[in-house]
Parts: structure tokens; sequence; C-alpha cells
């Protein structure tokens, strides 16, 4: 099998996945009464009052099957409902918090690679030594912490105490200054959007706010990358072709940078579909923690104050965003590593 | 036979088990970290046992898990002689809470984990023992599970279903049990292809007995170690939740419960950040002790079973 076959065969097997998705949300809508789902169809303010014309509409007292059909439709059409938490439609709600998230997420995932991947190696490399005791020993910590406590432990140091670094997105002057008419939000990304309206002082306010979730963020998902690069590099030191390299005469350096590490990278590519489940739901606590005014607080909120629509909504894009990453995932191993798509 | 040489060959057979028992014995004593993971578990257990010792509910509760105030006061009191953590806001008493939550830490953890794993193992037999269409169903169920990270399905379950403790545990049932089926369906796939099945089918051994006696202790193993590590994060997930508001109410003996009410106190007074940390630090802390005691354990079982780690 080429890999465009693979690929083709890939997408193809993604459709029933999606459909089955689609079909999981709906199942949770049909806990609800009629008239409490019908908020999973209000587009505006106006709809609101008139719940009666919506259930015969989409035919909410109809049999499940027509509900289901009338229910996609209104999905493809990308209305996902009103939510009464952000008083707009849930798109429109997220499409506003998601470049925040991005924006974390973006800060977050180079540090946990790198961080992890050069950890992974030192242990694995140096095994049984201190470096390695110390990187396993951070390794579970990570596993095992609850990361809205160590969110709390930070924002207790380094802003209550300290006070060098603050939850929130911005501060209140460059808050304010954001939502004039004098900056142009070109991206929702405030470490961004401050470079490019030439206001320095907003990029470095946003970081200022930022640090804290990012190091959480990493916390979070770092722990897992650490614990499989590390048995992903004592499987490939063990391998013939490394006391090959060795029997050569290269130096350690090299046999560990140029010959165990890039085969050892490989199945930890795999595990990029895992980091993304993490990621989505890490930002979910994170944000809540820091108020960061991200998807993930909109979607927390919307739980705790129960609004339906919303939570629902940011499930079925959480669904779609893993399922579309997992097939990412796939196609790049089946691109790097041959054997995949030709066994 | 006389009783003698029967019992000197019963040792005989006995003596490869024994001698694994002892090696797995001496690995687990010397993986210290195994030996911290038990003494954690252990220190758990028997709070939670002497949890109506060490902490009597009040003669007038109805329910022990209910934490005893002490008035009604939002802010958070600072440990004294007769609350020796503190109270929390609204004046729960913290050490009443602590020890409580013990319980209710097990009780999530190993609910959660066996209803999981029962469902789990029943559906991955089916699946691999038969496989064709039932496999096919049962593996694509459990793909659009997979499709949803954990936490938020178990988010939006919460939501759909109420908001209480319970209905955390019946959600993190259901985002939980399709793992345990891939998994323990992988290996009786493995086990099936063996010759003891073949054989024991023409000696004429029923379906049940056959997945009883000869598949499901050679399928076990790698289950239970994804048990244990998932008791842990069972336990770490529902306080998860709890945090979002989404599980125990107010006043309820729930470690995530707690650290959730004290919110709002995080940031101290002025001059004084650190005033009312005991109500976050105390409960976050025994969240963190408990479920790295069960990865500990985990990650020991593993080294300790997997046949090939386990002699390295």
């Amino acid at each position: 099998m080429g890999l465009k076959t693979f690929v083709i065969r890939r997408i193809l097997l993604m459709i029933p996945t999606l459909i089955g998705v689609t079909l999981l949300i709906f199942a949770l809508t049909q806990l609800f009464t009629p008239s409490r789902r019908a908020m999973i169809y209000v587009t505006n303010t106006k709809e609101l009052n008139a719940i009666e014309e919506i259930i015969i509409k989409y035919h909410l007292n109809d049999p499940v099957y027509v509900q289901y059909y009338y229910w996609v439709i209104q999905v493809l059409q990308g209305n996902l409902g009103w939510s009464q938490t952000a008083n707009m439609p849930v798109l429109q709600a997220m499409m506003q918090t998601i470049p925040a998230t991005v924006e974390l997420v973006i800060f977050s995932i180079p540090l946990t690679i790198l961080i992890g991947i050069w950890l992974g190696v030192k242990s694995a490399s140096h095994r049984d030594s201190i470096i390695d005791h110390l990187t396993r020993f951070l390794a579970i910590t990570g596993y095992s912490l609850p990361s809205f406590w160590l969110g709390f432990m930070l924002i207790s140091v380094f802003y209550a105490w300290l006070g060098w670094l603050a939850p929130f997105r911005l501060g209140y002057e460059a808050n304010a200054f954001v939502y004039s008419k004098s900056f142009i939000r070109y991206t929702g990304m405030n470490t961004i959007d401050g470079i490019l309206n030439g206001q320095l002082w907003i990029s470095l306010d946003a970081i200022k706010h930022i640090i804290l979730p990012v190091i959480v963020l990493t916390v979070i998902s770092i722990a897992l990358l650490i614990r499989v690069m590390r048995s992903s590099m004592l499987e490939a030191l063990s391998k013939g072709y490394i006391t090959m390299a060795r029997a050569k005469g290269l130096s350690n350096q090299e046999v560990i940078n140029k010959h165990a590490r890039r085969n050892a990278l490989i199945p930890v590519i795999t595990l990029s579909g895992l980091l993304a489940a993490g990621l989505l739901t890490g930002v979910t606590i994170t944000e809540t923690v820091f108020n960061y005014y991200g998807v993930g607080y909109y979607a927390a909120h919307a739980a705790m104050r129960v609004d339906i629509p919303a939570v629902l909504g940011f499930s079925l894009f959480t669904g779609i965003v893993f399922v579309v990453a997992n097939l990412i995932v796939d196609v790049t191993y089946a691109y790097i590593d041959p054997r995949i798509r030709l066994g | 036979m006389n009783i003698k040489t029967r019992l000197r060959e019963f040792k005989a057979g006995m003596a490869p088990t024994i001698k694994e028992l002892k090696f797995t014995l001496s690995r687990i004593r010397k993986n210290p970290l195994s030996i911290i993971g038990i003494g954690i578990i252990i220190f758990f257990v028997a709070v939670a046992i002497l949890a109506p010792v060490l902490a009597p509910p009040p003669p007038t509760s109805r329910d022990p898990y209910m934490i005893p105030r002490d008035g009604f006061w939002s802010e958070p009191k600072p440990p004294s002689p007769t609350h020796p953590f503190g109270t929390l806001p609204g004046q729960y008493d913290l050490y009443y809470g602590i020890i409580w939550g013990t319980r209710t830490a097990f009780r999530i953890g190993i609910i959660v984990v066996a209803a999981a794993l029962a469902i789990g193992l029943t559906m991955g037999l089916i699946a691999g023992y038969y496989g064709g269409i039932i496999d096919e169903l049962m593996m694509r169920f459990t793909d659009i599970i997979f499709a949803f990270p954990g936490l938020i399905l178990a988010m939006a379950l919460v939501t759909a279903l109420g908001k209480n403790l319970d209905n955390v545990l019946l959600a993190l049932v259901l985002v939980g049990w399709p793992s345990y089926t891939r998994v323990i369906r992988g290996e009786v796939m493995r086990v099936k292809q063996e010759d003891y099945i073949e054989a024991s089918r023409a000696a004429g051994c029923s379906d049940l007995r056959i997945i009883t006696k000869h598949v499901i202790p050679n399928a076990i193993y790698p289950l239970l170690i994804i048990a244990s590590l998932d008791i842990g994060a069972m336990v770490l997930t529902a306080a998860a939740l709890s945090f979002l508001g989404l599980g125990a109410s107010q006043g309820y003996a729930d470690w995530g419960q707690m650290i959730s009410v004290s919110r709002d106190w995080i940031t101290g007074k002025p001059g004084q950040p650190f005033i009312y940390a005991h109500t976050f630090l105390i409960p976050g802390l025994c969240i963190f002790a408990f479920v790295l005691g069960w990865n500990l354990l985990g990650d020991a079982f593993r080294d300790i079973l997997d046949p090939t780690l386990r002699r390295r």
C-alpha cells in the first residue's frame, strides 16, 4: 500500500467515527425534555421566546431518527445553539475564545516537546544515575499532581506573595486598551496582536499573564512524554546497531544523538494523539484555575451553570479536533515508518 | 501412595512457583519506590478504616460524610486546638473532611475501576473470543468513546445527568471501560492462538469453561497493572470534576470539593498571602499522596509482573 492509498483509507475510516461522535452527542441531548433541548437549535434572542415554534420546526416531538436528521443538518450549518452563559450563539462564543486557547497551546507545545525529549534521553542514557532518578521522580509527580492544585500554589506564590505574575489574560490597563478602538485584534492572540499593533507593552503584559498557565499545561503533558521517551530510548540503546556504532569507535555523544535518539523518536510520535487529548483536557482545567478566558474556561463555566448547548458544542468540537489530530498522527507515523503502511 | 510422597510431589511441583514468588518479593524489596507506594496505600487504608475513631461524627449528624461546621462565617480560620487543620470557608472542619475524605477517595477509585473493569472485561472477552461482527461493532463503539478526551466527555455526561458525586462515578465508569475492553481483547486474541486452547477445545470443554479456566488467567495481568494505575487516575479526574463544580456538594467530605470551595481565598489577605493556604494545601497534598501511592504501586507491578521487563 502506498502512502496515498493509506491516507485515503484512513480518511474514509474517520467518517464512521465522526458519525459516531455526533450520535453520542445527540444521545446526550435526548436526556432532556423537548423544551430544554430546544436551546440547542436557537440562533438568536428572538427565538428564545418562541420555544414552541422551535419544537415544531425541528421536529422535537418526532421519532429519534427524524430528530437526529434535523439536528445534524443544523450542526453542519454551524448552528450549535444558544449559549445562555455567553448570551450569544455557541459557535460565536467558541470562535471568540479559541484564539486565547491556541495562544496558550502554542507556548506550551514546544516547551513540552523540547524539555520532555531532552529529559527522556538524558534519563535513559544515564540509566540509574541521579539524573535518571530525578527525572523519573519528576515524571511520576507530574502524573500524580492535581493540576488545579499546582495552579493554586503557583498563584499563591507568584501572584499573591511575590506579585511577579498574574492570572487573567491581561492587566486592567492593557485590557482596556486592547478592547478600545485604537487597537486592532488581528489574531485574537494578545502577544502577537501587541507586536502587530506596535504596542510592545501589550505583548509583555500578555506574557506576564500567560507564564503560569503555560507552566501548568506543560507539567500536565510532559510526564507522559518523558516516560515514553525514556523507555523507547532504552529499547533503542539495547539494539544491535548501537553496539555496532560503538564498535566502530563513535563517541558516546554521537551514538546517542545520531543513532539511538532518532530511532527512539519514532514510537513517540504515536503519543502525540494522547498529548493532544491531554492538552484539550489541560486547557479546560488550566484556564479555569487562572481565569484565563479561553474556550476551556468558557466550557467549564458553562458546565457549572448547566448551559447545555455550550457543553455539548464544546464536546463535539473536542471530539472532532481529537479525531483529526489522530488522523494527522497516523499519517505522519506511516510517512516516517514505512513498515506501518506496508505491513 | 502415602501422604508423605504426595506431599513431596506437591512440594516439587510447587517449587518453580515458590521460586518465582520469592523472586517477585525480592524485586519488591529492592525497589524502594514500590515500598513507598505500598506504605502510602497502607497508611490511607488505615485512616479510612479508623475514620470513626480518628474523627468521630457529632452525635446529631445523620450522614458521617457531611463535614460538621462551627458557625457560618465565610472566612476560613487557621489551625487551632479545636480545629487541628483549621477550617474551610463556611467553617467546615478541615481535619474531619480530610479523614472522611479518605473513604470517599477509596470509594471513587475502587468503585469506578471495579465497575469499568467488570464491563470492560466482559465486553473484551466476548469481542476477542468470538470475533466477527460482534467484535467489529464493539470496537467501533469503543472508537467513539475514544474520540473524546476522557475528562471532557465525563464533564458533558455529568452536566447532562445532573451535578453530583454519584453521577461523577457513573460518568467515569462510562468513559473508562473501553480502554480495558481494548487491552483484554488484544490479549484474548493472542491467547486464543495458543495450543492449549486448541487442546481444551478438542477435549470437549465448553466455551465458558475455556474462557474462565484458560483465557482469563492468561490474559488478565496487563489489565491488573492498568487497573492499579487507574485507581489513582480516576481519583485525580474526579477531583478535577469536583474542582469544576460538578462533583460533591458543598460540605461533603471530598478532597476535590474542599479545594474547590477554598478557591476564592487562595490569594490571602494583603500582606499575608499565605494566611488561608491551609485550605487548599492540605486537601491537595492528600490527593497528591493518594494518587502517587497508586502510581508507584502500579509502576512496581509493571516492572515486576511484566515478563519482558522482569529479568532485566
